[in-house]
């Protein structure tokens, strides 16, 4: 394989993750994109929804992440949003919770569907990580 | 003089209570400091990547986005003025309001209605007190922004400024603005701190605080699912993290502005219990003298009385 992804993983406020992967999958607006080392620069809208990251030691990091941006030059790959969660850092038990209660309330507005998608992006992303 | 003294004792000790409490502030904000640029520090990776970006895409992209387009006849002005929530902290609140005074002033003088936007208690209560309309106002978190507050600033100017006033349906000339400024205070270092005006809105895109390293040339991306749509999602993110940025800068001068203050409070204290520890240790001497001289007279007066009746 010719070399590894530089990967960098950045919400508004701090640097989630760093490091070189082998793939990388997203969620884009389009559907899913899958990076590999070598991939043609594009800059890409992402939907609310779970990035996973292999990386060169065969582990897989998987983050849920919202109103993200993707773009990808000369092996360099970062992925920003505005928010984002490694699946490690997600209480799962809270997020399925809420997502209860936010379906139970039956709000069919934009700020309701927005974050049941949020919350099911959370549990995806423990769910694809474990 | 045993009342004064007493008096005196009493001041120097309620002194020194004010001064454990101005001291303890001055710990707390000096501590926090520390935090906030922590903050600012974290969010320097997210700035670089979307700068990044949003350079590449201006500079391939050549497409015209409203939020980067300039009005030829601006009406409406937006100011966003930062401020604390509470004071004790110096001049720092009236400085940033008078620099917004004078911005305000200046886009009178141009012309131009302005709208005011404000976040912090103090801005709002000055603005209040005066009579004058506020749009809108944020607060609660002005020694610590989240990411969270600039978006929700960032939603509503640029929905501001999005309103086309020329739209019959959804225009709104009493709510369409042209421009938008932000009035904050920029932290130069622990004991300068300076107001600053900077135009946000349309948007100006600037390189980092680092210049591109040499032979850092911008591939040619493809944009998906269009350049168009890639700019829509990444404009409004540029502003809103503009606008953290200022927040977090009027954060740290904020608690920079407090230390400060609380530190000049603080030596004034030990100063007004140094004076009235002297002063205090005088009118204990003089009761002393005096007690002295009362007690040595009477004895004399005692002592001629014998005398004169042997």
């Amino acid at each position: 394989m010719a070399g590894t992804l530089h990967v960098e993983l950045v919400s508004a406020d701090r640097l989630l993750w760093s490091g070189e992967a082998t793939s990388l999958l997203a969620r884009t607006l389009d559907g899913d994109i899958g990076i590999l080392p070598g991939h043609a620069p594009v800059m890409s809208v992402l939907a609310d929804g779970v990035v996973e990251i292999d990386t060169d030691t065969k582990e897989t990091w998987v983050a849920a992440v919202d109103s993200g941006f993707l773009s990808v030059a000369a092996d360099r790959v970062s992925i920003l949003a505005e928010s984002a969660v490694m699946s490690h850092d997600i209480d799962l038990e809270r997020a399925k919770n809420d997502l209860a209660r936010v379906k139970a309330e039956g709000n069919d507005d934009e700020e309701a569907l927005e974050t049941v998608r949020r919350l099911e992006a959370r549990i995806r992303a423990v769910e694809i990580a474990s | 003089m045993a009342t004064s003294l007493r008096e005196y004792r009493a001041k120097i000790k309620s002194t020194q209570s004010m001064k454990k409490i101005t001291r303890a502030m001055e710990l707390i904000a000096a501590s926090r400091i520390v935090k906030a640029q922590q903050q600012a520090a974290a969010a320097t990776p997210y700035a670089r990547e979307l700068t990044r970006a949003v350079s590449a895409l201006a500079t391939f992209g050549h497409v015209d986005h409203k939020l980067l387009t300039e009005n030829p006849e601006p009406k409406r002005a937006a100011v966003l003025v930062i401020s604390s929530d509470r004071g004790l902290a110096g001049s720092y609140s009236s400085a940033v309001l008078k620099e917004s005074e004078r911005l305000v002033e200046k886009l009178h003088a141009e012309g131009k209605e302005v709208d005011t936007y404000v976040t912090g208690r103090k801005a709002e209560a000055y603005f209040r007190f005066r009579q004058r309309p506020v749009v809108q106002a944020w607060n609660g978190f002005s020694d610590r922004p989240e990411y969270a507050n600039a978006r929700e600033i960032g939603d509503v100017l640029t929905a501001a400024f999005l309103v086309d006033p020329d739209d019959p349906e959804t225009g709104d000339p009493e709510r369409a603005v042209d421009e938008l400024h932000v009035v904050f205070t920029r932290f130069k270092s622990m004991i300068s701190q300076t107001p600053e005006v900077i135009r946000l809105l349309p948007l100006e895109v600037v390189e980092g605080t680092e210049a591109p390293e040499q032979g850092d040339v911008y591939p040619l991306y493809e944009f998906e699912p269009s350049a168009s749509e890639v700019l829509d999602a990444l404009l409004p993110k540029y502003v809103n993290h503009r606008l953290y940025f200022c927040l977090l800068q009027a954060a740290a001068s904020e608690l920079a502005a407090r230390q400060q203050a609380m530190k000049n409070a603080t030596d004034n204290a030990e100063d007004l219990i140094q004076k009235y520890t002297r002063i205090a240790n005088q009118a204990r001497q003089a009761g002393i003298t005096q007690e002295i001289s009362e007690i040595v007279g009477g004895a004399n007066a005692l002592a001629d009385a014998t005398a004169g009746s042997e």
